[in-house]
Formats: structure tokens, C-alpha cells, sequence
């Protein structure tokens, strides 16, 4: 450890290009990954505001945005064409090019390495061209607003088709409908490359002493919804390549004989739509769980660290984690209880999706169990893992309605689904990310965050979300339909309806508007925030025995040696009342 | 210190860290064969992608009023020869890679290029029996056997296995000139190897699940 | 005082949680279901019990959540307890709820039956229902209770749903659009089918909901008991006018029900 083994490391620092931007790094690489997903979710966020807007006043015109986007709002109305482009755009970038690339690709790729002691993935440059294949999907899903005739794709999320397969059904379905099947099918590539590394990483670069029942639960999480990944998303590649044949090349994957669409009737034959919908929700139940078990790795780990106290029942807690990864693969029908597939195959759906609501609950009981008898810190990433739990448990009991196929009968693409699925994933995993970045920003840029702005950000995000959402249930018990660009000029039992949804779009306003605190806060914490020292919360993770910023080279080549499991957090007879993984038992009581 | 000792766990309170052996500090199972795991799991992906393409199948398969008979259709005796092309090449594989490991680098030499040949005639024959079909009048959205989606199957999971073929023969082409140069270390064509392998494996199920079945 | 010695942040949640428990538990006694107008009752029981059972774990588990964050952010306490876990809780509150979740799984299986297998009584009135962009046609059979084949291929301005004119079966069918008739406290088994891409059936008053798949006739039945105008609904988005596609169900007493027919059928010859 002299001068020359310094200048050694610091000829090992390459150039800015090589640093920063095309960067083999899993530090950078996860960096990038996380800056790239927060612009996608604010212009994500962005649509949802349009989308609130026209709910709230429909065909309202605003002489603002007929200026500024004529195409779009001619006169200042909305056209129900640009209504469809957006809610499908809003839902892809939010579930797949924010949610799951800011916590597989960014913590995935920041943290793990750290967390399990390694120097970097297993293989440094297949994780580079995940992120830039990331960046090209996302590149063509956005320039479909600009370059694709007939505009972006406008079928939904979920892309049923035939409406996603005819050209003639709805505008987006001309050209944008390619352009989602492209983007997603960079985002799968993508996808799987990082996935491939993570689990390869987790289960071969382990350093001394970390064996699998001593790794964070955030790492377990992550280390799952990679699996999980791999494993669902071969479906969905085969649905896009299906569909795009359908649409291109005159084959009927999806198409049934007799479609009548736009005064022709279609030459296609013996198709099923129903295909389509078990390949996607085979994916796409999976993938809501890909998104949700980062953020419960996060919450475990933030949780533990603010109540001072291990994580109650850690074998349990990965027990679910891997119940839940598991058990996603089998429940992808309780969103096709009204499709039209066989009735009695519900009734194995209905079964599966209360089963894992068992692990679920633990997993809550055993959060609600490591506050019991701390003594809690409420700092800001602390506030927001206990959010994230009340959100939590709002959206899986709003679940328990959607799981039982007759009560889903009525809730079924309601607003009572966009809330439940607000609350359980997106919300959920929106707040676990503002914790972790809380959380893990000193590691990442050597500065904190700063509290003041992140606890009034906190404070309006989370009344707002409940103010947002919640009241989104009643519209859907009342029937009200999700994805209507006008909910009342055809329909006279929404109209008493309509205060709600003027109440809920001021409120997405205000939640909107908080969203930009958080990133000038981001971006201010980087540069000027008070510098961090090496482990500000008095952490057990092994990331928290390296420097703040980490220096370019995790170890160095020197692993660390890992002693015991990370949540020794008031070990009785310890010195300080945390214990990182590195402490000897016979050091435990000294200084470390 | 001494207190820490002492310390019993408390009654039905469980996870207290255990005490520290030595082959806890082994290294993991895995870190050896690191690139091997990885391919493993690419392969258990790719799988996953055939099978979600067969089991598109089935699926239309089973929802169609008829389906054609494909004994009419193809040809047993070219269909058995495409077969045993493609599974010996396989084992000219194996034995190529064990020549390797034992140093004989000239029984590596003739099995490895006699696995690319393979892999060649396979795609060759492929392409005639398309050729065939489609002089037939078959494409991805009609065919003479009657049910349109037949063929678009056909095409689309045959295609796509054959797909596979060319990568892995391009792949191991590409290995081959690199081990000539001597710039490809043996990892690389044991990993070649196990895709290789897979895809033939794969064309098992290919077989059973669309010709046969 | 002591007591009361907690950071703000901590009051704040408290505050927030109580608040959650409170509006949330408060808002789920209004009802906010439309009143049942079908014989579909067990699924509002289902609703109810529902409501009952998630809203008793919503209020303890929220309230408890708050009441710890506020109990435990006492700073005076030197450390926190080190449990790492107690397998006598774990193994209560996962069989628990484990026990809970069969029991409501099973009367979920008990009503999907009742509701949505169980074949309809064979009295039950029939009545083709076809979605296309953007309205619903309604087909009811002539007086030998037979449908007429429907071809797309047939489909003209005069036949806009494409009767077989070749099936003589179709000869008397006749159907109107939009607004659908049925005769209250009679059993009627919907034949939903689709034109183009997937619709909904959906009758929020009725806890009806189908889709319609093109390609597929799905069946479902119910009996529609309560008097009145109902607004039917498309709930599964179909495209640019989706939010258009709204369709009327009149239910009406028997006799007046016939007459409509009758009214409908002779329009037909008029043709
Ligand atoms: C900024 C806060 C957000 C607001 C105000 C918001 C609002 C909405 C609204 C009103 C809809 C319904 C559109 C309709 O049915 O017509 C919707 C749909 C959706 N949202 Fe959000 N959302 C927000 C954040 C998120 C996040 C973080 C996710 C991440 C998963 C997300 C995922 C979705 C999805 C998947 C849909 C369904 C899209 C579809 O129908 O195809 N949203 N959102
Ligand atoms: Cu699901
Ligand atoms: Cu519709």
C-alpha cells in the first residue's frame, strides 16, 4: 500500500470517455442507468399530467397547449388519438424504461458488487452494452412521437391486439405500434444481458465469508428479480416477434378469421387475441413483482438501518422473496378473469393469487415487527421506506378484491385497478427508489442529499400519492372505466363522479410539481451538498467500509472478509450499536 | 468481549448470527466456471424462448378445427437425415473439445471443422426443404395443406432455430480462425461447445412437437 | 411530557397514518357501488365481506404501523432491543392469514361457480350481442328461438352484422343497436362476440362484465331484476371512440317487452 501502488491505480483511471460516458464501470454504468430512467419518468410524468388534465375538464380547451403542441391539441382540445398515445407511452416508460431499468439497472448495477464484496460484474463490458442497448430502446420509443406517421403507439401498455395488429383500428397502430415492438425488443436484449450478469455475479463473486444467508436483502431481491427476469421475459420476446409478423408480413398469430375492421373484411384466419393476452400477462405479472422486489430489498435494509435493529425473521424474509419470485410465474390469469379463457382455469388463477398473498403479508408483519422496540431515526430514506410499506399494504389488500375472480368481475379495468396497481407497484417501488437514492447517494456522488429539501419532498409526495390514488377506488366501484378520454359526454353515470376526478387531478398536479424538488435536489446534493463521510448512517453493508464517493476500484484487490450477517445493529455487547460485516466476533466489543 | 460469549439466544428468538468456520470462507461453488454459469443461463433463457414458441403451438393447435397431416407433408427419410446431421455433429463436438483438453490438437483440428460441415449441410437442407415448400406455394400466410397458421408456425419456429444454426456455425468459424491464430483460450470453445449442443437439443423438441406430433 | 418529547417527523407520521386509517375507513362506508339490479347478489356479499376483512387488517396494520413509528421514535431509550426474529409470531401471522386466504378462496370458488360456470336455466332468453367500433348491436332470435348464422362476409349497409342470408334460420331474427330490451325477472344468456378488436361488456348496475373477443362467442347469463334504464358500457379500450361506445339496457316487464319485439320484427318486413 505505498506511493507506487497508488500511481499504479491511478494510471487504471481511463479518460473522460471511457470514464463516463462508455464506461465498463458497474458504478458508472449504474449511474447512468438511474439518470437515463429519471428522465424517462419525467417524461412519463409529463403525459400523466396531460392525461389528468383532459380527465378532469374533458375536451376543455387550453389556448396554452394549442399553441405550443398543434398537432396534439388543435384549438387547444386534446384529440382522443393523442389520449391513447399517451396513456400507452406513459405506462411503457414508467413500468419498463424507469421502474424496472432505475432498480435492476441502477442499484442492480450499482450495488451489488458492493454489497456481495466484488470488483465489478462478472463480465464489465456485456453490462456497458446493456446500458446503451437500453438507451437505443428508449431512443425509439420516444422518437416514435416525432418520426412514426399516425403517431406513437396507442393500444395500451398491454397492446392487445388486434387493435395493436391492424394498421386501420386506431392511429398508433400505423407505425408506432413497430416502434414499441422495436423498443421493446431492445429493452428485452437489454434486459437480459444485465440480468444474466447479476445472477451470474451473485452466485459466483461472493466474497470470502459472504454466503448466501449472510447477503443483504436487497441483494437477495435483486438477485431474484434478475432470475425472475430471464425467466419471464422469453414470452413477451416471442409475443412482439409474433406480432410483428402479424402486422407485417399478413400472418394471423392474434388474428381470428372474420375480422371486420374499417368497412374491409380482413383475409386473416384461425388467429387467437387470447394468445397474445397469456404470452403478455405471463411476462407482465412477473415483471410487476421485477419491480416490486428491489424496492422491498431496499425498505428491508433502509428499515433495519433507521430502527437500529435486525431485520425481523431474515430467513422468512427470504424465504418470501423467493416464494413470491416463484409463485409470479403462475397467477398471470387473475388479469384475464373476463377475458373469455376457460372458467375453470379462473378458479386455478383465483387459488394461486391468494396464495402468494401469503408471503406478501409476511413479508409486512415482518417490517411492521423490526419497528417494534427500536429506537427509530427518521431520516429521510427512512420516512420513505415507511411510506413505502403503508403503500404496500393499501395495494395488496385493494388486491385481495382483484384476486377473487367474482369481485373482479366488477373491478376489472376500472379505475379501481389503476389504483391498486398505483399503490402496489408503481407507487411502492417509486417511493423504495426515493429511499434508496436517500440512502445510497452518498455512495454514489460523496455528498448527502440534503434533508430539509428531501423531507419536504417527502412530506407533499406521500399526502399527494394518498389524495391521488385512493380516491381513484371509488370511481372504480362506481364502474368507472380507466382509459376513457372522456368520462362524462356519453356516459350520465360518471357525472356525479366528476368532483372526484377534479379533486384527484389537482392533487396529481401537486404530486407532479414535487417530483421537481426532488430532482433539483438531486442535482444541487450532487454538487454542492454537505460531503459525506465514509458511512454516515452508521451502516452494516460492506459497500459502507469504502470511501465516500467509492473510489474507482471497489477493493482494490484486497476483499474484504466477511464475519457475519448484515444486520447486527444493537448486538448486545457490542461497542456501538451497529456492527459491520467485516468485525471479528472477538473484535466486536473494541473499536472498529 | 466476555459478554458476547455468554450471550445465549433468547428463547424462540431465532437468527442470531452463528459463529464463524473455516469453510465459510470458501469460495463460492460458482467462481471457477463463471463464464460457464452464465452460459448455462443464457441457455436456460433461450429455452424458455423455444418453448414459448412451441407452446404457441400447441396452444393454436389445439383451438384449430383441423390441422394438417404432416406425414403427407414431409418427407420421413430427409427428415431423418437433417436429424442425424445435426445430433452427430454434436458429439464430433464433444469429442473435438475432449481432444482439446487431452492436447491433441489434430483430433481437435479434424472434429471441430467436421461439426462446422455439419452444421453446413444441416442449414443446406433446410434450405431446400423451404425452397420446396415454398415452390409449393407455402409462405407465412398461406399454404396448400389447407390451415394458414401451419405454415406461419412452421416458418417462423423453424426459421428461427435455423437462425440459430448460422450463429452458432458463424460462431464456431469465427473461434476456429482465432484458435488457428492462437488467440482463443479453450474455455471459449468448451463455451461454443455448450451452444452448440443446446441448439441441437433444441431441434429435438423442434421435431417431436411439430413434425411428429 | 415525556411522552410527548418525539421529533416532528414523527408526529407528522402519526398524524398522516391516523389520517389514512381514518378517511380510509370512513370512505369505505359509503356506498359506492351502484344498487344491484341483477340477481348477481353474491358477488355484493362477496364485496361486503370483502370490505369488512381487508378493512379490519387495513386499520390494524396502518394504525399499528403509525403507533410504532410514533411509540418507537422515542430518543430518551439508550438502544434498541436486538430480536432478530421469534418463530412462535412468525408461525401465527403466517398461518393466520394462510387459514384466512383458503377460507375466502374457496367461497371465491364457490361464487365463480355460481356465477359464472353454472349453466343458465334453459328457459333463458338468448340474445346475441355484437360489439364493433364504436356501438353494440343487439340480435335477438325470430319465434323458433333460433339464431341465424352470422358471416362477416355477408356485411353491407343493410346488414350490418352480416346475417347468413342463406340460413333460413336468420329469416325472422331481428336486431336493433345500441339499445338492448330485456324482460325483468327473466333469465338471458348474452352471446358476446366482437367484429374487430376486443370490447367489453360491461353493466356496472348488473355485475356484468364480458369481453367480447373477436373470433370467440362467450356466453354469460344473468337475470336482470329491477325495472329501469341502465347505461351499457365498453370497458376495454377499443380504440379512438372508445369512450363513445355506450350502449342502453332497458328493462322492461315482459309485456312490454313483446312489444317491442313485435315492433322490431315488423320494421323488419317493412324492410
Ligand atoms: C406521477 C404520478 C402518476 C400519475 C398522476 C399517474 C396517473 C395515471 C393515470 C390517470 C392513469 C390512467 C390513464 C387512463 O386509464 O386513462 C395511469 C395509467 C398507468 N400508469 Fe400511471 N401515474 C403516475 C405514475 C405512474 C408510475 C410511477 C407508474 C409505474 C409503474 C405508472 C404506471 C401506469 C400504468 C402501467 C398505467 C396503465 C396504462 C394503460 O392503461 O395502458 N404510473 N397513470
Ligand atoms: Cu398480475
Ligand atoms: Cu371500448
Amino acid at each position: 500500500m505505498t506511493v507506487d501502488k497508488q500511481v499504479e491505480r491511478h494510471h487504471k483511471i481511463p479518460g473522460f470517455w471511457q470514464h463516463y460516458i462508455f464506461s465498463t464501470n458497474h458504478k458508472v454504468i449504474g449511474i447512468q442507468y438511474l439518470i437515463t430512467a429519471f428522465a424517462s419518468a419525467l417524461i412519463a410524468a409529463g403525459m400523466a399530467m396531460l392525461i389528468r388534465l383532459e380527465i378532469a375538464w374533458p375536451e376543455h380547451s387550453w389556448p396554452i397547449l394549442g399553441t405550443l403542441f398543434p398537432g396534439a391539441f388543435p384549438g387547444g382540445v386534446m384529440r382522443p388519438e393523442v389520449y391513447a398515445a399517451l396513456f400507452t407511452m406513459h405506462g411503457t416508460l414508467m413500468v419498463f424504461f424507469f421502474l424496472s431499468a432505475a432498480l435492476v439497472g441502477g442499484f442492480g448495477n450499482f450495488l451489488i458488487p458492493l454489497q456481495i464484496g466484488a470488483d465489478d460484474m462478472a463480465f464489465p463490458f456485456l453490462n456497458m452494452l446493456s446500458y446503451w442497448v437500453y438507451l437505443t430502446g428508449l431512443l425509439v420509443m420516444l422518437s416514435s412521437f416525432f418520426f412514426s406517421p399516425g403517431g406513437p403507439a396507442s393500444a395500451g401498455w398491454t397492446s392487445y391486439p388486434p387493435l395493436s395488429a391492424l394498421k386501420t383500428a386506431i392511429a398508433g397502430s400505423d407505425w408506432g405500434q413497430s416502434f414499441w415492438i422495436v423498443g421493446m425488443a431492445f429493452f428485452i436484449i437489454s434486459f437480459t444481458m444485465g440480468g444474466l450478469n447479476f445472477v451470474t455475479t451473485v452466485l459466483s463473486m461472493r466474497t470470502r465469508g459472504m454466503h448466501m444467508m449472510r447477503l443483504p436483502l436487497t441483494t437477495w431481491a435483486l438477485f431474484t428479480t434478475a432470475a425472475v427476469g430471464i425467466l419471464a421475459f422469453p414470452a413477451l420476446t416471442a409475443a412482439v416477434v409474433m406480432l410483428f409478423l402479424d402486422r407485417h408480413f399478413g400472418t394471423s398469430f392474434f388474428l381470428p378469421s372474420g375480422l371486420y375492421v374499417a368497412g374491409k373484411l380482413l383475409p386473416n384466419k384461425g388467429g387467437s387475441p387470447l394468445l397474445w393476452q397469456h404470452l403478455f400477462w405471463f411476462l407482465g405479472h412477473p415483471e410487476v413483482y421485477i419491480v416490486m422486489l428491489p424496492a422491498m430489498g431496499f425498505t428491508s435494509d433502509i428499515l433495519s438501518t433507521f430502527c437500529r435493529k435486525p431485520i425481523f425473521g431474515y430467513p422468512a424474509m427470504v424465504g418470501s422473496i423467493l416464494a413470491i419470485g416463484s409463485l409470479s410465474f403462475i397467477v398471470w390469469g387473475h388479469h384475464m378473469f373476463v377475458s373469455g379463457m376457460n372458467p375453470y382455469l379462473g378458479l386455478f388463477f383465483d387459488i394461486t393469487t391468494l396464495i402468494i398473498a401469503v408471503p406478501s403479508a409476511i413479508k409486512t408483519f415482518n417490517w411492521m415487527a423490526t419497528l417494534w422496540e427500536a429506537k427509530i431515526q427518521l431520516r429521510t430514506p427512512m420516512l420513505f421506506a415507511l411510506a413505502f410499506v403503508s403503500l404496500f399494504v393499501t395495494g395488496g389488500l385493494s388486491g385481495i378484491f382483484l384476486a377473487m375472480a367474482p369481485a373482479d368481475i366488477q373491478l376489472h379495468d376500472t379505475y379501481f385497478v389503476i389504483s391498486h396497481f398505483h399503490f402496489i407497484m408503481a407507487g411502492a417501488s417509486l417511493f423504495g427508489i426515493f429511499a434508496a437514492t436517500n440512502f445510497w447517494f452518498p455512495k454514489m456522488f460523496g455528498r448527502m442529499m440534503n434533508e430539509t429539501l428531501g423531507k419536504f419532498h417527502f412530506w407533499i409526495t406521500f399526502i399527494t400519492y394518498y389524495c391521488t390514488f385512493f380516491p381513484m377506488m371509488f370511481l372504480g366501484l362506481h364502474g368507472e372505466m380507466r382509459r376513457l378520454y372522456d368520462p362524462v359526454q356519453y356516459y350520465t353515470m360518471f357525472k356525479s363522479l366528476q368532483p372526484i376526478n377534479v379533486f384527484i387531478s389537482i392533487n396529481a398536479f401537486a404530486l407532479g410539481a414535487a417530483q421537481l424538488v426532488f430532482v433539483f435536489n438531486f442535482f444541487w446534493s450532487m454538487l454542492r451538498g454537505e460531503k459525506a463521510s465514509a458511512n454516515p448512517w452508521n451502516a452494516n453493508g460492506l459497500e459502507w467500509t469504502l470511501s465516500s464517493p467509492l473510489p474507482y476500484e471497489n477493493w482494490e484487490g484486497n476483499s474484504p472478509e466477511v464475519q457475519r450477517w448484515p444486520y447486527d445493529y444493537s448486538y448486545p455487547g457490542a461497542a456501538k450499536d451497529y456492527l459491520p460485516q467485516v468485525v471479528p466476533e472477538q473484535a466486536a466489543a473494541g473499536n472498529y | 468481549m466476555e459478554e458476547i460469549r455468554r450471550m445465549e439466544p433468547i428463547e424462540g428468538i431465532h437468527g442470531l448470527p452463528e459463529q464463524v468456520s473455516a469453510e465459510q470462507f470458501a469460495p463460492s461453488a460458482f467462481s471457477r466456471n463463471r463464464k460457464k454459469l452464465m452460459m448455462w443461463i443464457f441457455i436456460i433463457s433461450d429455452a424458455l424462448l423455444f418453448g414459448s414458441f412451441l407452446a404457441v403451438y400447441t396452444f393454436e393447435r389445439f383451438i384449430s378445427p383441423s390441422w394438417p397431416d404432416r406425414w403427407k407433408i414431409f418427407e420421413p427419410g430427409y427428415l431423418a437425415v437433417m436429424t442425424v446431421v445435426l445430433l452427430s455433429s454434436s458429439t464430433f463436438m464433444a469429442v473435438a473439445v475432449e481432444g482439446l483438453k487431452q492436447g491433441k490438437n489434430r483430433r481437435f483440428g479434424f472434429f471441430y471443422a467436421v461439426t462446422i460441415l455439419c452444421g453446413i449441410v444441416f442449414l443446406a437442407m433446410q434450405a431446400h426443404e423451404w425452397a420446396h415448400f415454398i415452390g409449393l406455394g407455402a409462405r407465412l400466410n398461406t399454404n396448400p395443406w389447407g390451415v394458414p397458421l401451419f405454415s406461419g408456425l412452421f416458418f417462423m419456429i423453424t426459421g428461427f432455430h435455423g437462425f440459430h444454426v448460422l450463429t452458432g456455425v458463424l460462431i464456431l468459424s469465427f473461434i476456429g480462425v482465432l484458435k488457428l491464430m492462437g488467440k482463443v483460450s479453450d474455455e471459449t470453445i468448451e463455451l461454443a461447445g455448450m451452444y452448440w449442443s443446446f441448439v441441437d437439443l433444441v431441434w429435438v423438441f423442434i421435431l417431436a412437437v411439430i413434425y411428429l406430433l | 411530557m415525556k411522552l410527548l418529547k418525539r421529533p416532528l417527523e414523527a408526529w407528522g407520521m402519526f398524524l398522516i397514518f391516523a389520517l389514512i386509517v381514518v378517511i380510509g375507513t370512513a370512505s369505505f362506508f359509503i356506498k359506492w357501488m351502484p344498487p344491484l339490479a341483477s340477481n348477481r347478489i353474491s358477488i355484493d356479499q362477496m364485496m361486503n365481506v370483502l370490505f369488512i376483512i381487508t378493512g379490519i387488517f387495513f386499520v390494524l396494520v396502518q394504525g399499528l404501523t403509525g403507533y410504532f413509528i410514533w411509540k418507537y421514535s422515542d430518543q430518551n431509550k439508550e438502544r434498541s432491543t436486538y430480536i432478530p426474529g421469534s418463530y412462535a409470531l412468525e408461525v401465527t401471522w403466517t398461518l393466520g392469514t394462510a387459514i384466512i386466504l383458503a377460507v375466502l378462496g374457496i367461497w371465491g370458488v364457490k361464487v365463480w361457480k355460481k356465477t359464472v360456470i353454472q349453466a343458465p336455466p334453459p328457459n333463458a332468453l338468448q340474445v346475441e350481442v355484437v360489439a364493433q367500433q364504436f356501438s353494440w348491436s343487439f340480435l335477438y332470435p325470430g319465434p323458433d328461438g333460433v339464431f341465424g348464422k352470422l358471416n362477416p362476409k355477408y356485411i353491407s349497409f343493410l346488414n350490418p352484422l352480416g346475417i347468413d342470408p342463406k340460413d333460413s334460420a336468420g329469416k325472422q331474427d331481428v336486431w336493433t343497436k345500441d339499445d338492448l330490451y330485456l324482460p325483468v325477472g327473466k333469465p338471458v344468456v348474452l352471446r358476446i362476440r366482437s367484429l374487430d378488436v376486443v370490447h367489453s361488456f360491461f353493466v356496472p348496475a348488473f355485475r356484468v362484465k364480458q369481453d367480447a373477443v373477436p373470433g370467440m362467442t362467450i356466453s354469460t347469463w344473468f337475470i336482470p331484476e329491477k325495472k329501469g334504464k341502465y347505461e351499457i358500457a365498453c370497458s376495454q379500450f377499443c380504440g379512438r371512440g372508445h369512450y363513445t361506445m355506450r350502449g342502453t339496457c332497458f328493462v322492461v316487464s315482459n309485456v312490454r317487452f313483446q312489444k317491442e319485439l313485435a315492433h322490431l320484427r315488423k320494421e323488419d318486413e317493412g324492410e
